[in-house]
């Protein structure tokens, strides 16, 4: 723009050369920006589509083309860098001169028994306590009470235990920890924070039993149990988040950097399964362990009273640890689908790779818990006179036991001989070699479950006659019911099993587990219509054998070998990875140990939860223990 | 006897019983897959070939699924010549991928094995559109493009077909892994980024530190270009942005999986410096 003297823009020099030069770089500077954002508003433009290519692992340039968000990151301040998960080196993990993962895997796995335990005790109190509001019979509510109290210093334990594997970890997997530090954030404040909302409601649940007992303070006294349960179902999903992120990782990019909510990370795949799983095994676990609690207290005294009492409460804890465990095998379906929908090498390297071996190991433990289970309720129908009704069944029950536990520990492979392999025609038996395959060990696990049913149904029935007019139709429908489902099993076992791909085995496996659900429920529910008024025949607790009382024992120590055994696999899954294809664990252990060897760790933190919960009892009864006055003579100077 | 003393005997004793079960049973250790050196200077066809038979039973944990009938999960690539297998899917109408020839074929159902779905073998509910097979060149098995040759290379060659692969040059990344005996060390972390950038090798084909290569873009001044995080980007993921007047596939892809975070980072700072 020029101006003349006068200071008046002159016309004419507003067209001058040097004005129409700018005028045309400004219309085309405007016509090109308006081309570039119709090109990527379509999709067109390279920078676009290449951020899209690699989202999300970090903001893109193409180079030679203008920065995206150029002036506002030139004036914003600099963003924190995306941090990927760690990738240390084996130098990077402390040695203390013994293996890393044995010293933690004591610590984790005492801490989860003994955690399983007390999740599991008040939950099933607090069933016991509402089913003693609702029958008015105060033996349920002492005997919730009881229970609280030989539990009560597990917490302590389960907190001990807790502090000291956090401290193992920090110490022995420092890059690890920090990484779960930085994924969960605040929510481990929040973990802790519910420590003293537990606390609270424990104290106050067990303190206050006696306080709030009748009316409608009992009512206060129930929703103090029902929030300890709730604070403690929290923790235990929390905790579980770790566990299932470590195994299936979500919310974070392929590197490891976190780019979802907390809720996404925590909601992977197979947090629901393992939450179930672990929830269900709890509560049969800790009804096993209370159970051998009560046996050893009946065959510690020769007080018919006593022995009655222990008789009745070492039944409440068989009847909660058999029927929590009749659902689990259904749990461990869902949980090993969804790993395998996840990631098939996972769960084929679970349950037909390296670690398909420990599943005989299962078979032997799940096989001793049912066959212990069933023997219980088999020597408890001697207390009832109507019991005789139904022990001719009792042989052909123990039958197809063996004969269902023989097929599911029988393996696929044997180890064999060069003469024998050249004797056999080949690594597989011709007979046994069907048997080693999961088809045959699915019907034999859903036969088992069913005659433990049947067991446990005869046994309910054995003190009462129905009197309602359609009980002769009631019993051929359940019959019915029986042998329909178990043609069902066999059948779709046999047929999807073997004449079919392995694809279709699976499947099979969901109407197996499907006709055994329905041979449980109805029996329930018909059993509740049908004896609902039932004429009561006289039951005489106490009076079952002594040897019936080692079933009960035999039922903690297969649980928490199982549970054990479980573990392993449940960590192993991952292999050489401390967060499954994020994080590499490059440590000295990180290969999968042997089942001998896993075998020989589970033993030994199972005798040291055997010997901490021995100490466990001695405490909650040493309560209870009163020293009496010396004499004059034996205390000096009392007088 | 008392009660205590026979309930401890008979609890060790049934723990015991399970010790012994666990101890009879076959004892299989699974190794984790430890990083070896290559020598490709000595590298012949036949080596190479058993390096990916050794890949393919190893760390491509390829055999937990590709089973002979009944067992497997998938088809059974080893009792098949995956050569005229390859043949006759090109030719299926079903085809949707972009490969022309066996090998590439064979590379392709690797790297997006949903280009085409054997029927019968996809994802529940997929309707055979969706594999289960996971991306074999990301955690994680994480195969290299060297390893997923050599595995090529097995396949072609098991049947008595020709080997279209051609073997790794020394350009090539020289690092693969394979399962080896425990106790195999892994390279040590650099400490200086000087030594980060010799340890990969950026030099080979970079302009950077005095070296003149040009394979690749020149990094003298690529702090004047690139933000850190982009120099980031093109180092776990160099794909993701060509510049103008070079091809993908070029720069080794397994960076992320190899370098430490700091080793990383030493690099990064180090580039972002680099301005004329």
């Amino acid at each position: 723009m020029s101006n003349d003297m006068s200071g008046r823009i002159s016309w004419p020099a507003i067209f001058s050369g040097r004005l129409w030069t700018l005028l045309l770089v400004v219309m085309l500077t405007v016509a090109g920006a308006q081309t570039v954002a119709q090109a990527a508003s379509h999709g067109m433009g390279s920078a676009d589509s290449a951020e899209k290519r690699i989202a999300p692992v970090g903001r893109v340039q193409v180079e030679g083309q203008p920065l995206i968000e150029e002036a506002a990151a030139a004036s914003a301040p600099e963003a924190p860098e995306p941090l990927a998960a760690p990738q240390p080196q084996r130098k990077d993990y402390p040695n203390i001169g013994v293996s890393s993962r044995a010293v933690v895997w004591i610590a984790a796995q005492m801490h989860l028994f003994f955690g399983a335990l007390v999740l599991a005790v008040p939950l099933f109190v607090l069933v016991i306590e509402l089913t003693g509001l609702v029958t008015k019979d105060e033996r349920y509510d002492d005997m919730a009470h009881e229970f609280m109290k030989i539990s009560l210093v597990g917490f302590s334990i389960t907190a001990i235990f807790g502090g000291t594997l956090a401290l193992a970890l920090f110490l022995l997997y420092p890059d690890f920890m920090g990484y779960m530090m930085r994924v969960f954030g605040v929510q481990w404040l929040w973990y802790a924070a519910l420590f003293f909302v537990e606390s609270f409601f424990l104290y106050t649940y067990y303190y206050g039993w006696n306080a709030l007992r009748y009316g409608n303070k009992k009512w206060v006294h129930l929703t103090l149990g029902l929030m300890l349960n709730a604070a403690g179902m929290t923790i235990m999903v929390l905790a579980n988040s770790w566990a299932t992120f470590m195994m299936a990782p979500s919310g974070v990019s392929e590197t490891g950097v976190v780019t979802g909510s907390i809720w996404e990370i925590m909601k992977g795949p197979l947090w629901n399964p393992i939450n179930l799983h672990r929830f269900i095994a709890n509560i049969g676990f800790g009804g096993a362990v209370v159970g051998a609690y009560a046996a050893f207290k009946f065959l510690s005294t020769r007080d018919p009273k006593l022995r009655a009492h222990y008789d009745w409460m070492g039944y409440t804890s068989n009847f909660i640890a058999i029927l929590a465990f009749l659902p689990l095998p259904f749990a461990g379906y869902w949980l090993m689908a969804e790993i395998y929908a996840y990631s098939q090498q996972m769960g084929i390297t679970a349950m037909g790779g390296i670690l398909a071996w420990l599943f005989i190991v299962q078979a032997v433990l799940i096989g001793t818990i049912l066959l212990a289970g069933n023997f219980y309720l088999w020597s408890g129908m001697s207390r009832t006179e109507g019991s005789v009704r139904y022990q001719w069944m009792i042989k052909y029950i123990a039958v197809i036991l063996v004969i269902c536990f023989l097929t599911w520990m029988t393996p696929h492979t044997l180890i064999l001989s060069a003469r024998e392999i050249s004797v056999l025609g080949g690594s597989h038996h011709h007979i046994l070699g069907p048997l080693g395959i999961m088809p045959a060990k699915n019907i034999a696990v859903n036969l088992m479950l069913i005659v433990t049913f049947l067991s446990f149904q005869l046994y309910r029935r054995s003190d009462k006659v129905a009197v309602v007019p359609w009980a002769s139709a009631a019993n051929a429908c359940m019959v019915a019911i029986y042998l329909v489902a178990i043609a069902n099993i066999i059948f779709v076992g046999v047929y999807y099993g073997y004449f079919t791909n392995t694809v279709y085995k699976v499947g099979s496996s969901v109407i197996q587990v499907a006709s055994t659900l329905v041979v449980i429920i109805s029996g329930l529910v018909i059993d509740g219509f049908l004896y609902k008024g039932a004429k009561r025949l006289p039951s005489h607790w106490g009076q079952v054998s002594d040897r019936s009382q080692y079933a009960l024992f035999a039922l903690p120590i297969a649980f928490t070998w199982l549970m054990g055994l479980m573990g392993y696999v449940r960590s192993s899954v991952k292999t050489h990875w401390h967060v499954y294809t994020v994080m590499k664990d490059n440590s000295p252990d990180n290969f999968i140990p042997t089942i001998g060897y896993a075998g020989n760790m589970i033993t030994l933190v199972t005798i040291l939860f055997l010997l901490f919960v021995l100490f466990m009892f001695w405490i909650a009864n040493l309560s209870s223990t009163r020293q009496t006055r010396p004499t004059t003579a034996e205390g000096g100077a009392v007088a | 006897m008392n009660v205590l003393a026979k309930s401890m005997i008979f609890s060790v004793g049934l723990t015991l019983v399970f010790t012994l079960v666990a101890n009879l049973l076959p004892q299989v250790e699974g190794e984790a897959p430890v990083e070896e050196e290559v020598d490709l200077g000595s590298l012949t066809m036949d080596d190479f070939v058993t390096l990916g038979e050794s890949l393919f039973m190893g760390k491509g944990t390829c055999t937990l699924c590709h089973k002979p009938a009944p067992l497997g999960r998938a088809p059974d690539i080893q009792g098949d010549n995956m050569v005229e297998v390859a043949k006759e899917r090109l030719v299926d109408p079903r085809y949707q991928g972009k490969a022309t020839s066996p090998e590439a074929y064979i590379r392709e159902s690797m790297v997006d094995p949903s280009a085409y779905v054997v029927a019968g073998w996809g994802k529940k509910g997929s309707n055979d559109s969706e594999s289960p097979m996971p991306h074999v060149d990301k955690p994680p098995t994480a195969l290299s493009g060297l390893e997923m040759d050599a595995i090529i290379a097995w396949l072609e060659a098991k049947d008595g077909n020709e080997i279209t692969v051609a073997l790794p040059t020394m350009e090539a990344s020289a690092e693969v892994a394979v399962v080896a005996p425990a106790g195999g060390g892994l390279p040590a972390p650099a400490a200086t980024p000087e030594e980060a950038v010799t340890k990969y090798g950026c030099q080979a084909c970079h302009t950077l530190l005095g070296s003149s290569a040009s394979l690749g873009p020149a990094l003298d001044d690529v702090g004047d270009r690139l933000e850190p995080e982009q120099i980031r980007q093109s180092i776990i993921a160099p794909d993701a942005v060509i510049t103008e007047g070079y091809t993908s596939g070029v720069m080794p892809q397994d960076f992320a999986g190899k370098m430490t975070v700091q080793e990383l980072e030493m690099i990064v700072k180090l580039l972002a410096e680099q301005k004329q």
